[in-house]
């Protein structure tokens, strides 16, 4: 317990005194209220909007989920293709990595163009494209880069290539994948309010906060992004969890 | 039977054939391993003794010359799983435990999951490890790693063991320790064991014969049958005749030792 506390304790004390620091600035240098608002003010807007901006995340949140796990799925079955037949690696890999490299979410008003402005499909396949490319490339390094000696001792077992890709390729491909999941988690969030600011269901965050910020109300439009964020880091705190639960071994757990 | 476990007729092996990285790592090895015999194979690094140790078990194919394990083809011997080879490394698969690891050749052998395990506990306790067997492998010294490693070797019983410098990563007291307890194990269980090491004394406690290699291309310059009694135990190491043949090996390789990379 005390070493918990001790543990969270220093990033508690930043967080606040960051806070204070905040609320501080605006007082001295006397900030407009809708340049850069008061955390106090922020904490009683958020209050006061919490039946407003909770629905609002949690319609956002399902974006981002649903999208993440589409694209995240359709990762790992295209990863483990490129497994089985190495021409698909060597025909898919460089238009992977090169489209990783550009902005996805410029996608955005072409999707709401495909499948309806309110529909969350719109949203969910521009997230779903984010996420697809850094978990494909991840999880065919972790397919690909195993220990030669571990591929020797199968191979003096006899072992069938479905044994080795069960048996070793899997496991070792886990720390990658999850790494790349975790970028994931952020990349998704983004990626639906981003995308929502192009447009959407008036139930969204995304829309919510460009709409807020167009009236001047950015006290309102903090609140959500309150939201946004704690989203986001709670969708984190999950796959955190999955991982140390599909991996009792890592290295991350030698600690205690 | 008269047969030779091991039968390798006029290998030589060429790495990159034709590419400007050309490497003659073995040239015209012959050599005869009899059933229930511990061979040696020492030399220089970089002398080929990996490759012939692979070149036994499948993992490479010789560019010319033929090589015989167990009265087949060293391929169809691979298939048939008549060789267990453990290699400097302990090479256990970090996402299992201990025991699990112990099974794995069963499970891909496709032995049933009760009678595997009841093997494996067996084994672990033939290599006096039985209370680890729900560690995961770094929770383990490599001395005990190492012991795991052979646990699992032994797991499926194969008529042979290939052993790449299998104690050449652990300190010395551990390494004595594993080399009493492989005798042990050699004498009780009549494996045939090909075993390669840096280490004179260690060829020498062990063997029932030394295969001395020269380096670039690799050739067997000297084979020493080790007359020691048997069993051996730390008296051997004290045994007048255990200087003798230290001395006749160090002097078969005192003849190739121009370079040690
Ligand atoms: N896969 C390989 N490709 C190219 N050269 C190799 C390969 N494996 C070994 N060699 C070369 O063959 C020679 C013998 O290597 P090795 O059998 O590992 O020696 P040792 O085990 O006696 O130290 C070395 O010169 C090494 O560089
Ligand atoms: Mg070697």
């Amino acid at each position: 317990m005390t070493t918990w506390l001790g543990r969270y304790l220093p990033a508690a004390g930043l967080f606040v005194a960051g806070l204070a620091v905040w609320e501080a600035f605006v007082v001295v240098f006397d900030i407009q209220g809708f340049l850069l608002p008061r955390p106090s003010v922020i904490a009683g807007t958020f209050l006061r909007e919490l039946p407003v901006v909770v629905p609002a995340g949690l319609f956002t949140l399902r974006e981002a989920v649903g999208g993440f796990a589409m694209g995240a799925v359709l990762a790992v079955l295209a990863a483990l293709a490129t497994a089985r037949w190495s021409l698909v690696r060597e025909g898919i890999l460089p238009f992977a990595v090169a489209a990783n490299s550009t902005p996805i979410i410029a996608l955005a008003p072409i999707t709401n163009q495909w499948f309806g402005i309110t529909n969350p499909l719109s949203k969910m396949t521009v997230v779903a494209v984010m996420v697809f490319f850094p978990v494909m490339i991840n999880m065919v390094r972790g397919l690909t880069e195993v220990k030669t000696s571990e591929l020797e001792l199968m191979r003096s077992y006899a072992a069938r290539p479905l044994e080795v890709l069960w048996k070793v390729r899997i496991p070792n491909s886990l720390p990658f994948l999850f790494s790349a999941l975790k970028v994931g988690t952020a990349l998704s969030v983004i990626g639906a309010i981003v995308a929502e600011y192009f447009g959407g269901s008036r139930q969204a965050l995304g829309v919510y906060i460009s709409q807020q910020a167009a009236l001047f109300h950015f006290a309102e439009a903090w609140a959500a992004i309150i939201v946004g964020s704690v989203m986001g880091i709670g969708f984190y705190a999950v796959v955190l969890a999955a991982e140390r639960l599909a991996m009792p071994w890592h290295v991350s757990l030698r600690s205690g | 039977m008269a047969e030779s476990m091991v039968s390798i007729d006029g290998v030589h092996m060429v790495f990159n054939q034709g590419g400007a990285d050309e490497v003659t790592a073995l040239s015209g090895i012959d050599l005869e391993i009899a059933p229930g015999d511990f061979v040696s194979l020492i030399g220089p690094s970089g002398c080929g003794k990996s490759t012939l140790l692979r070149l036994i078990g499948d993992l490479l194919s010789p560019t010319s010359g033929t090589v015989t394990v167990n009265g087949k083809p060293a391929s169809r011997a691979r298939l048939d799983r008549d060789y267990a080879m453990v290699f400097q490394q302990a090479t256990l698969l970090e996402w299992r435990k201990v025991i699990r690891n112990v099974e794995l050749p069963l499970e891909i052998m496709g032995m049933d999951p009760r009678a595997r395990r009841a093997k494996a506990r067996e084994m672990l306790d033939l290599v006096e490890l039985g209370g680890f067997a729900d560690h995961y492998p770094w929770q383990l010294s490599g001395g005990m790693q190492q012991r795991v490693a052979i646990a699992r070797a032994l797991s499926f019983d194969p008529a042979l063991l290939l052993m790449d410098e299998p104690f050449g990563a652990l300190d010395e007291m551990t390494r004595e320790r594993l080399q009493m307890e492989l005798m042990r194990i050699w004498q009780r269980t009549g494996k045939t064991i090909v075993f390669v090491t840096h280490s004179i004394p260690e060829a020498v406690f062990l063997s029932t014969r030394v295969v001395v290699m020269s380096p670039r291309p690799g050739r067997i310059v000297e084979t020493i049958d080790i007359d020691l009694p048997r069993p051996r135990t730390f008296d051997t190491r004290e045994d007048p005749r255990f200087f003798e043949l230290l001395t006749q090996v160090r002097e078969a390789l005192r003849g190739v030792e121009v370079e040690v990379p």
